[in-house]
């Protein structure tokens, strides 16, 4: 193989990228890991697999984000008081503005699910068949009840200031494994709500930001060549791989330099590997079925096909969860979107033996308030002082309540988990510790958690 | 004295010793023997159980700077002051918290103590909270006090001198007295210089460099074929690229990235900006008219408040001040208090770290952790901006309504000469559209066309509803030339954000003096928890002189202006020199441009740093003349290429023995395209694509979701709006400056979609077919001639032997030349600087 006199590790594998158009890939079979790389000092992708800090639980995770907040006292906390509440007048669950409101009961009956008996909410008659893998967090909380800076909070653990998002970190922190395909994916975001910043990178560089794939489109952006055939293509880069290579023999320690050769070997690969990933129509009849229709049915199908290649982080997006109003018709229609699809995701996992170390994590930016949002109304208001979120898969117990609000579902009373505590605890089950996870930008070690995250350990299988 | 204990612990405790010492023990403390076994028996076990994790000598991290294991402790206080006061428990701190009536402050974090526990330490408190538990320690700080002399003995802090030029061995290598800081530690590590770079590759170095072009093939043949020496013919080109009128466009960005310039505010409200382009253009000519840097920054710190010569000249100081408004903003911030507090922090943090490198922004809420700034110095500085009104168009507010307000912004001169935007600009400035009115009655139109359209109308209701259309037509016509000022509300009120616009007046964004008031301290940042007032000034550690007085009535951002121009000033020099050599070597002397703090690297030369700041500054602070200096050096000629007998020395090329090898930023990478394809436009746009554009949100259809087709324009990339979180896909991949954060250093990274996009962008695939068309139609004998002026287009270089016979293998076969093209413009060689 080796075609160079020089028996120098790092010029030798140099001088094979110089030689060899296939270098990068030889290299890659030939066990070359990003660890021996880095110590070689040798180029190496930013995406390249990074060790965790300690044995990881999870091993990727699939956010499945409901913006709008969704109301948790008619889908996963069921309060049994509120029925009994109904109309009575109480306080307004800010205690700030609006005053007493009247409590409005859930009009959709809550089931025991699974052996655990986990109550779930009637609107989830698929999902509910997988209670028993569902980690219900019933405490948790935000520090703020507006769409935007909670969503954004949600994202990236900051109101007041423009950070990196959590997929970011976990990416900057784990590398991912399949170089053909950009480590933190997020399929068709929600666009008003913080907009690029939910899956940018902020001071983390570039390459750490989340690459938005449309399910309706071809996937990436420039994924496609409309000119040139595939031969004619190959031929155009071993062109530029040739002037690539010469450059590099000017400059045979510069690194960039070799991530150039690198990225349009990758690039091209590319071209094949994500439409592959996006293209849906490869998936049987009966399994198409099983995730029924609709755009949210196609993304969770998306994201099962993207975690068996390897993605580290992907997100599913859905909009539409503030029900100020029509709370019944609205939240009815929602949760039958989403149903099906995501129990058909969490089996898909199941049968490929991937949900114990997938982390799937569902919830929206706040939840509700058990007060009507007007007297005869039929909707909530926010509520950021208590809400709940889902865990399932990624070692977690399943069949678990985590936390709890008060009576009426208005306060997170128990086992509270604030936002920083969520970022922890997903760090945490990925093998990472909260306060570990740093990056210096600007003379200062920065953390997704702030200087705050509590891992919510009692929920870890 | 590292105890924190307040006198009222130490004189209890004194009292005790001495009764003690008296024998009187037993009958003072008679009576609180029954307290004392309150304490013991309800409230120890209670502090035990729920507060020692955090707040103990045991804990392993002690929680809010709060011990409750000690009677000292908990009477010294905490981070929030003071928690136990003994005998008022309504008035104590720790009632509130554990009463969960706070929702950001509740104890403990996770859960309630029940109603009886509460009870206890009510009445606890209110017997006057008795603590037998007295001789335990309070929080020692978790760091030393900041020690200003001791922090003035940085580096960075001492005031530049001029030092002694060093001795070197080759006296015949250096250009200028800079080479031979250069040359002094190459000899001193033993290895040799670079040799020069030819010509070729110079001349696309300093264009690049300069301009942010690539030369054209006329002016490296011209250079090449340069009869006069090296060193004339070079400076020749160096002055031509320095009188261009694209030199500020090249600059002016670098400026930019570092005033965190954008055409919207970010973030949760993402409205755009209407007017930054002004303070766009005017750091654009102040560049090409070779400002003072110290008076550049000057102007936009307190240009509303400097002595003008004219009124223009007024207009063009007004609108410098825009650096204050463009900070990226959360507009859905309810909170007033903490609204102006977030606009404050990023003033102080960007003019921390654009002008003193230093990351002052991080004592908002703590004592620097690393750097001699204190809180105080935070908020003395804050107490400046506090002081003064920030003119950005919009204001806060929560849910829907209006988020700009015109008066808002500073108004300039009805000259018609609007600064910052020199002779382009010269037509009448469209008049400001009252938006909510147009959009009421595009809706009433669309409403009514409906109307119109049923077939079931009775003949008297058709006709009303066509006097209504025509009506309404002729109104909407009216709102969209500007000829109706907005509707007044009854009572001469008027209408809600909307009814200032004055059609006659140019707006630009800026600042003007606020209420002039010293600002509270606030503990943690907290905006609720306030410490003592702070009088405003600048960091204690850079005024080792004394600090000017603030004039009674004035914010004090002249004398912040002043005190920063001043030649003496250790940082405003230094990291601007510094600046200027990062760019042309590819690495400050200072690595980390923004942070000459003790958290940031060290220079690698020190003295060669110091000796061109003086220079600098004697020079009349002139950016050109820097720029030019640092050019005409030898360090500067020199070739790239790695030398493997210096690289075994100095890897990382810390000593400057070659010139580094560095990626172009993507507006260079973007302009040179559209160059190559004949399609740039060179002249400057007029205003702001989006000025009288509704103040539309994200979202379908709306301004900040045009950037993808802004791109396609064939404006330099300067003139592009930033959008906020809508950067174009092509300036993302490319590493774009983030609009919101002081970024004097772009990233670098190589990643699979810079491929993708040079691949497969319709943009470089139309730039490289217009490019060989180009090729194709000159006037040349033969294939290879072809090849060759493809080469100096492209690269500014003849193709070797081997590569002329493989582009010719590659254009072998069809017409391959638009494909062979776009493989010279997706080489690493195109995107690099040699």
């Amino acid at each position: 193989m080796n075609t160079c006199s020089d028996t120098y590790t790092p010029l030798t594998r140099r001088g094979m990228l110089q030689h060899t158009a296939a270098g990068f890939g030889l290299l890659a079979f030939a066990g070359l890991n990003a660890e021996i790389a880095r110590a070689a000092g040798a180029y190496q992708s930013p995406l390249a697999p990074k060790d965790p800090h300690f044995t990881p639980k999870a091993k990727r995770v699939i956010f499945l984000f409901m913006q709008g907040g969704p109301s948790h006292l008619d889908t996963f906390d069921w309060k049994p008081k509120l029925a009994a509440a109904n109309g009575k007048t109480t306080g307004g669950n800010d205690g700030k503005k609006g005053g007493a409101r009247k409590v409005l009961a859930s009009p959709f009956s809550f089931k025991a699910q699974g052996k655990s008996g986990l109550k779930i909410s009637e609107l989830f008659p698929h999902l509910g068949k997988h209670a028993d893998d569902l980690c219900l967090l019933n405490g948790m909380h935000t520090s703020n009840s507006a769409h935007p800076q909670a969503s954004i909070a949600l994202h990236t653990g900051s109101v007041n200031f423009i950070r990196p998002s959590m997929g970011s970190w976990v990416v900057y922190g784990l590398g991912s494994k399949n170089e053909n395909l950009p480590g933190f994916v997020t399929i068709n975001p929600v666009g008003n709500v913080g907009g690029a910043q939910n899956f940018g990178s902020s001071f983390l560089p570039a390459s750490y930001q989340g690459t938005r794939v449309d399910s309706g489109a071809g996937g990436i952006r420039d994924i496609r060549n409309k000119h040139l055939t595939d031969a004619e293509q190959r031929k155009q880069i071993d062109l530029i791989q040739g002037m690539n290579r010469d450059l590099l023999g000017s400059y045979p320690d510069n690194a960039e330099l070799e991530g150039v050769i690198h990225s349009f070997e990758l690039a091209y690969r590319m071209q094949t590997s994500v439409p592959n990933v996006v293209d849906l129509s490869k998936e049987n009849a009966k399994t198409l079925e099983r995730y029924g229709k609709g755009g949210f049915a196609s993304q969770c199908l998306m994201a099962r096909r993207l975690a068996e290649s390897g993605v580290r982080f992907i997100q599913v997006s859905r909009g539409g969860w503030d029900q100020h109003k029509n709370l019944k018709s609205s939240l009815t229609k929602n949760c039958r979107d989403i149903d099906q699809p995501i129990a058909a995701l969490l089996q898909d996992l199941k049968d490929r033996d991937m949900l114990k170390d997938t982390l799937v994590v569902w919830g929206g930016e706040f939840g509700r308030s058990p007060q009507a949002q007007s007297a005869n109304g039929d909707g909530r208001r926010h509520n950021n002082r208590g809400y709940s979120m889902w865990m399932a898969g990624g070692g977690v117990k399943g069949g678990m309540r985590h936390g709890a609000t008060d009576e009426l579902g208005g306060t997170a009373v128990q086992g509270k988990m604030g936002t920083h505590d969520l970022h922890a605890t997903i760090l945490h089950l990925l093998g990472l510790d909260h306060t570990k996870l740093t990056y210096n930008y600007a003379g200062r070690d920065f953390r997704l958690t702030d200087v705050y995250g509590e891992v919510a350990k009692e929920i870890v299988a | 004295m590292t105890f924190r204990s307040p006198p009222f612990v130490l004189t209890h405790s004194l009292v005790i010793a001495w009764i003690s010492g008296l024998g009187l023990t037993l009958s003072i403390a008679e009576p609180d023997a029954q307290k004392v076994a309150f304490f013991e028996n309800k409230v120890r076990p209670l502090l035990s159980e729920h507060c020692y994790d955090c707040h103990s000598q045991k804990a392993e991290k002690i929680k809010g700077g709060l011990l409750l294991d000690t009677k000292e402790g908990w009477s010294a206080g905490g981070d929030s002051g003071d928690v136990i006061d003994p005998g008022n428990p309504t008035g104590s701190l720790l009632m509130e918290t554990v009463q969960h009536s706070d929702p950001d402050m509740q104890m403990p974090p996770k859960y309630k103590l029940e109603d009886a526990e509460i009870e206890v330490l009510e009445k606890w408190i209110a017997m006057g909270a008795p603590d037998p538990r007295i001789g335990g320690g309070v929080v020692k700080s978790s760091k030393p006090k900041i020690d200003i002399e001791e922090g003035r003995k940085h580096w960075a802090f001492q005031v530049p001198r001029n030092p002694e030029l060093p001795s070197v061995k080759d006296s015949s290598w250096g250009k200028d007295s800079l080479d031979r800081f250069i040359l002094a530690g190459i000899e001193k590590a033993g290895i040799h210089p670079s040799p020069d770079a030819d010509r070729y590759t110079l001349i696309r170095r300093a264009t690049l460099d300069l301009i942010g072009l690539p030369p054209t093939v006329t002016e490296v043949n011209a250079f090449v074929k340069d009869t006069a020496s090296d060193d004339e013919a070079f400076a020749k080109v160096v002055d031509r690229l320095l009188q261009s009128e694209n030199f500020g466009e090249r600059w002016g960005r670098h400026w930019l990235d570092i005033a965190r310039y954008a055409d919207s505010v970010g973030r949760t409200r993402n409205i755009p900006f209407p007017y930054a382009w002004r303070f766009r253009n005017y750091v654009i000519d102040s560049l090409n008219r070779d400002k003072p840097y110290h008076v550049f920054v000057g102007e936009q710190i307190a240009g509303d408040l400097m002595p003008a010569k004219n009124p223009v000249h007024r207009d063009e100081m007004l609108v410098a001040t825009g650096y204050l408004a463009l900070g990226s903003m959360d507009l859905n911030e309810r909170d007033r208090e903490q609204f102006m507090l977030d606009r404050v922090d990023d003033q102080v943090d960007t003019l921390g770290r654009s002008v003193l490198g230093l990351t002052t922004g991080c004592a908002r809420c703590h004592d620097h952790k690393f750097d001699p700034v204190s809180q105080k110095d935070y908020y003395a500085l804050a107490g400046i901006f506090s002081s003064t009104e920030t003119l950005s168009g919009q204001l806060n507010k929560g849910g829907g309504g209006a988020y700009t307000r015109t008066t808002l912004l500073a108004s300039l001169g009805k000259s018609g000469a609007s600064p910052g935007s020199a002779k382009n600009d010269g037509g009448p400035r469209k008049p400001v559209l009252d938006t909510s009115a147009i959009q009421v009655a595009q809706k009433r139109l669309r409403f009514l066309n409906t109307q119109s359209k049923a077939t079931d109308l009775k003949p008297k209701k058709k006709k009303e509803i066509q006097s209504q259309l025509k009506r309404t037509r002729t109104r909407l016509a009216q709102l969209q030339k500007g000829m109706v000022t907005p509707a007044k509300k009854k009572g001469g009120k008027k209408k809600k954000g909307s009814g200032e616009v004055n059609p006659e007046a140019l707006f630009a964004m800026g600042a003007k003096e606020g209420k002039p008031a010293d600002l509270a301290l606030r503990v943690r940042g907290e905006p609720d928890i306030k410490g003592d007032v702070v009088s405003r000034g600048f960091p204690a550690v850079l005024c080792a002189e004394g600090v000017p007085e603030i004039p009674e009535g004035e914010s004090g951002r002249l004398d912040l202006a002043r005190w920063l121009a001043s030649p003496e000033h250790p940082l405003t020099s230094r990291v601007m020199v510094n600046r200027i050599w990062d760019h042309l070597f590819g690495r400050g002397i200072v690595p980390t441009v923004d942070n000459f703090g003790v958290a940031g690297e060290k220079p690698t030369h020190p003295e060669l740093l110091d000796h061109l700041t003086t220079r600098f500054v004697t020079d009349g602070w002139s950016i050109k003349k820097m720029i030019r200096t640092m050019m005409l050096s030898r360090s500067y000629r020199m070739s790239s290429d790695q030398i493997t007998a210096n690289s075994e020395v100095d890897e990382s090329n810390r000593l400057f023995w070659r010139m580094n090898l560095r990626r172009m930023e993507a507006e260079v990478i973007r302009d040179s395209l559209l160059a190559a394809g004949g399609t740039l436009d060179t002249k400057r746009p007029t205003g702001s694509p989006f000025e009288g554009s509704k103040p539309a949100q994200l979202g379908k259809g709306g301004p900040l979701d045009q950037t993808e087709k802004i791109f396609q324009n064939g404006v330099r990339s300067i003139y592009l709006p930033v959008f906020r979180s809508k950067i174009s896909g092509m300036f993302t991949v490319f590493d774009f400056a983030e609009p919101s954060m002081v970024n004097g250093q772009r990233d670098v990274t190589t990643v699979a979609p810079q491929a993708l996009f040079l691949m497969n962008n319709n943009f470089v695939v139309k730039a490289s077919t217009q490019a060989a068309e180009r090729v194709q139609g000159m006037n040349l004998p033969d294939k290879d001639a072809r090849i060759r002026y493809a080469y100096a287009y492209t690269l500014c270089r003849k193709p070797s032997e081997a590569e002329l016979s493989r582009s010719k293998e590659f254009l072998s076969k069809g017409n391959n030349w638009p494909a062979f093209m776009q493989a010279l413009y997706s080489t690493a060689e195109f995107r690099y600087i040699r």
